[in-house]
């Protein structure tokens, strides 16, 4: 029997929704990645659990260009954004190669997305077809926020919670395989469809779809993109800038009592400990689409990996030990502790002098980072809290010389060169005015320069909600 | 244009850049890199203060031109600067990079990329002043302060006439700087900018006497020195004199070399070649002689390796290109050799009680065809005693810093001249400062005149 705590630990997936099982919880998301049997085969070979099929569906016609995206500091595709539309391929096509995939990987999980008109009719025939095929699971794509939309599908569906349902409630009649819904983001409260698929008897949910999206214009031509022969139309917005967005939606649906179900996380997913994130949050599965469109299926291996390292130090041993185990540290913020204080601290030895904090903190938050270190004996009256200008105002009015000899160059480098920050340039906060508000600790280029510290306040814990109905109590008026 | 200027063929073919410009898309990604300190230790390291979280951060956005007329505001030799400024010691060396353990942002490349960028677009250098002022200012000297300070006074409306004793305007910039850090051409260009902002230049105009001074007293009210340093010191050994230089041997200083070589009219040299010094300008010749075709060529210097006053990337760069380097020694005589070259003997020195000594009976003897002295530049004292209301001490004009006023009030200087021999950025640094002294000055005159 071998030592517990040098096994890997399991990263399986057993019996999601009611009946799927996978050798890890990374699935690719219905999307060009997974557009083909040739594709699919590909990824479960580079280490992918699942793979969610590119909607099926009557063969549409797409356009070019289809994507667009935001860079951002050099980064690409912080945002990706796409108009196409579901599988242009056959629906016999689709099939058969899903049947081919299924028998030769029958321990990965092959979910058919689907997508036809609203009739009972047209999701009989699509589900039984597809189950017929060997398809592990159903995922309802009621989330497509362009084009199909336009044509009483898609989002047009997910937006609408009477439809959801019924769509659901029809596809549950024929349905022998877990069937998931997948909700649209493009929804004032995204609970009310969860609600409703789950009303219809869905098995399981998909959060989110992508965001509906103009990702930018090109200021040359001041055509939006993607353009399509000069004109450009809304699209579906992904990738690392959506997760976010993705966490709130999963957050509220997994903690809502009508709504909650087993969940396949989505949105901006590129690596492991984005999915730890959606784990913690109570996902069973999560599914990845823009990174691998970015760099291809091999980044599953670290996704896997890392996922396995980081439970390791954790001392998970399965999916199960820790899923859902951040959920309740969300609540509303009238239950937040009103009497909790942080404040800045910031570590002289790591400081390199950028003085972002100070700035940031005098323009963006509270001003109490303060660039007025003072060394040496103190004669007579202190100038304090001279503003942001005023530092420099006096470094433009300085007069520097090129150092020139060697003396010069060595006398130089104490105020600056690989060298320990000088004094002058490392902020001091004023914990008295400090509201502990994170700012400059974010803004920090380096890791664990600005911490924040907890300052007991001496207060027992007390929330807004405690702090106004003690106030509604005693303006109750007094009935004897 | 102001003068026409052909580079010879073979001196741009052998005095290729010694860096490549960044790519448009290199400079974006290197512009993401910097962090955009706050009152940023880069831009307080240079000499004339150019807002380089601000330039880069243009140049991330896309704002290319923004970038370029940000740099130009500071700093109108920027182009130059951004190739010459010993940036290790400046504003990259101040960058917080090196505290993070990454290298520190390229900001003279980036500069370049904004300043090539502004370059091409052949925008003038600033809008046409919106009225003149009634102030006429002579600058004696073309080089970078003269340049500094002419533009300056032009942004304001002063009407500025530079006078120049050379042939080509521009100074240091266009005769001094080695060609693969700072072609003679580009040196023009910049020029060229500067007159179309109409400052008036006057080439092959010597001042030699106390009367030309004088005509230059009633021609303006005030009277900006930019004149640099005087010729090359001579080594004072035997045999010195006799040798002049010919079309095969001879002695040379440093900055004759460089000028002949940048204006076309040295393209080869033969032979071993010993240059006498180790600055900066004694390593700009060593190498342009190595790439001129001489060889071997030797750096003869009196201290050791650790007490040389170039900056340690310009020694590594002569070691690079092959240049050899005997310390310790000191040249003490000149001979003519029988092949018709030269014979220098140099003999081993100590450094006793802070003093050399020579070491007897250590005298060896060095067969070269060529001797390049590159021991600095003396003061122009001879000019300058003749402005004798103008302090001079220990050969450079006295001045006031924030102002760069001279003792005598309608005398200004800047430059070399001024702080002794720095780099290119101070000069430009002491144009700017002394052109708002100047103005300040005017301004306070003028309010004089009207208050009574």
């Amino acid at each position: 029997m071998s030592n517990p705590s040098h096994s890997e630990p399991d990263i399986r997936v057993r019996n999601f929704a009611g009946g799927i099982s996978c050798p890890n919880p990374f699935w690719l998301a219905s999307a060009p990645p997974t557009n083909c049997g040739e594709q699919i085969m590909r990824a479960f070979d580079a280490g992918w659990g699942g793979a969610v099929w590119k909607t099926i569906g009557a063969p549409v016609t797409n356009v070019t260009s289809r994507y667009s995206s935001i860079d951002w500091q050099g980064q690409r595709m912080m945002g990706f954004n796409n108009i196409e539309l579901i599988s242009d391929r056959p629906i016999e096509t689709n099939l058969r190669e899903l049947a081919e995939v299924k028998k030769r990987y029958p321990a990965h999980a092959v979910i058919a997305s689907l997508m036809v008109e609203s009739t009972r009719e047209a999701w009989h025939d699509i589900v039984v077809r597809s189950e017929d095929a060997g398809a592990d699971g159903l995922e309802l794509n009621f989330g497509c926020p362009h084009g199909m939309s336009e044509r009483g599908m898609g989002s047009a569906v997910g937006q609408v919670p009477e439809y959801a349902e019924m769509i659901t409630a029809w596809v549950k009649e024929k349905a022998r395989t877990p069937v998931l819904v997948k909700l649209t983001p493009n929804i004032s409260d995204i609970r009310t469809v969860a609600r409703a698929a789950r009303r219809g008897g869905a098995d399981g949910l998909s959060a989110i779809n992508t965001i509906n999206s103009i990702t930018g214009i090109d200021l040359d031509t001041l055509i939006p993109r993607p353009n399509v022969d000069g004109r450009s139309s809304h699209g579906g917005y992904c990738g690392p800038a959506v997760k976010p967005i993705a966490l709130n939606m999963v957050q509220q649906v997994m903690a809502d009592a009508e709504a909650v179900l087993p969940l396949s996380g989505i949105g901006g997913i590129a690596n492991w400990a984005d999915a730890a994130e959606f784990l913690l949050l109570g996902c069973g599965t999560v599914q990845v689409c823009t990174a691998a469109m970015h760099f291809g299926y091999r980044i599953v291996e670290d996704m896997a990996d890392g996922l396995q390292n980081w439970m390791r130090g954790k001392g998970f041993h399965t999916l199960d030990d820790f899923r859902g185990l951040s959920l309740h540290r969300v609540t509303e913020w009238k239950h937040l502790n009103l009497n909790y204080k942080i404040v800045a601290h910031i570590d002289e030895q790591k400081c390199i002098g950028c003085d972002l904090c100070h700035i940031a903190c005098w323009d963006g938050a509270h001003q109490c980072i303060h660039l007025d270190r003072v060394t040496g004996p103190i004669d007579g009256h202190v100038e304090l809290h001279s503003i942001p200008a005023s530092h420099e105002a006096a470094s433009h009015a300085s007069v520097t010389l090129t150092p020139v000899t060697r003396r010069e160059r060595a006398k130089d480098a104490t105020s600056h060169g690989p060298y320990p920050t000088p004094l002058a340039r490392i902020p001091r906060v004023d914990e008295t005015e400090c509201v502990g508000c994170n700012l400059c600790s974010l803004v920090c280029p380096v890791d664990q320069c600005i911490t924040m510290v907890e300052v007991p306040t001496g207060l027992a814990s007390e929330t807004w909600d405690e702090r106004t109905k003690g106030a509604a109590c005693s303006a109750e008026p007094q009935i004897t | 244009m102001l003068s026409t200027f052909t580079e010879h063929p073979e001196i741009r073919e052998r005095f290729g850049e010694l860096h490549a410009p960044l790519t448009a898309q290199a400079a974006v990604v290197e512009s993401n890199r910097c962090l955009n300190c706050f009152d940023a230790p880069c831009m307080v390291a240079c000499p004339t203060h150019i807002d380089v979280p601000g330039f880069i951060k243009r140049i991330a956005s896309g704002n290319l031109r923004g970038s370029g007329r940000k740099i130009l505001e500071a700093n109108v030799l920027a182009g130059s600067c951004s190739r010459v400024c010993p940036v290790e010691v400046l504003c990259e060396g101040a960058c917080v990079m090196h505290r993070y353990d990454r290298p520190p942002i390229q900001i003279a490349q980036l500069q370049r990329h904004a300043m090539d960028a502004f370059h091409r677009s052949a925008e003038p250098l600033f809008p046409t002043p919106p009225h003149a002022i009634e102030l006429r200012v002579a600058c004696i000297g073309s080089g970078p302060a003269s340049l500094a300070c002419a533009a300056e006074l032009r942004r304001h409306g002063a009407r500025v006439t530079i006078l120049e004793r050379r042939a080509l305007p521009g100074g240091l910039n266009t005769y001094g700087v080695a060609d693969y850090k700072l072609p003679t051409a580009d040196s023009l260009r910049e020029v060229e900018l500067i007159r179309k902002t109409g400052v008036e230049f006057r080439l092959g105009f010597a001042i030699e006497s106390a009367a030309d001074l004088e005509a230059l007293e009633s021609e303006f009210d005030t009277i900006f020195l930019g004149v640099g340093l005087g010729a090359m010191q001579k080594l004072g050994i035997p045999g010195e004199d006799a040798a002049g230089f010919g079309e095969t041997a001879g002695i040379l200083n440093a900055l004759q070399l460089i000028a002949a070589y940048k204006t076309g009219h040295i393209t080869r040299m033969h032979g071993a070649v010993v240059v006498i010094g180790a600055g900066n300008t004694a390593i700009d010749a060593a190498v342009a002689a190595k790439r001129l075709g001489a060889d071997p060529v030797t750096m003869v210097y009196r201290r050791g390796a650790g007490d040389v006053s170039a900056f340690d990337f310009e020694l590594e760069h002569a070691r690079q290109e092959g240049v050899q380097f005997l310390w310790h020694r000191l040249p003490v005589a000149i001979r003519r050799a029988d092949d018709d070259g030269l014979l220098l003997d140099v003999q081993s020195v100590e450094i006793v009680d802070g003093k050399f000594e020579l070491v007897p009976g250590s005298i060896t003897t060095i067969a070269c065809r060529t001797i390049i002295p590159a021991i600095g530049q003396s003061p122009l004292t001879q000019l300058l005693s003749e402005f004798r209301r103008v302090d001079v001490e220990k050969g450079r004009i006295v001045i006031e810093n924030a102002t760069g006023q001279t003792s005598n009030r309608r005398f200004f200087a800047g430059g070399d001249c001024a702080n002794g021999g720095r780099e290119v950025v101070d000069a430009v640094a002491d144009g700017k400062r002394a052109a708002q002294g100047i103005l300040a000055a005017f301004q306070a005159a003028t309010a004089e005149a009207v208050s009574v």
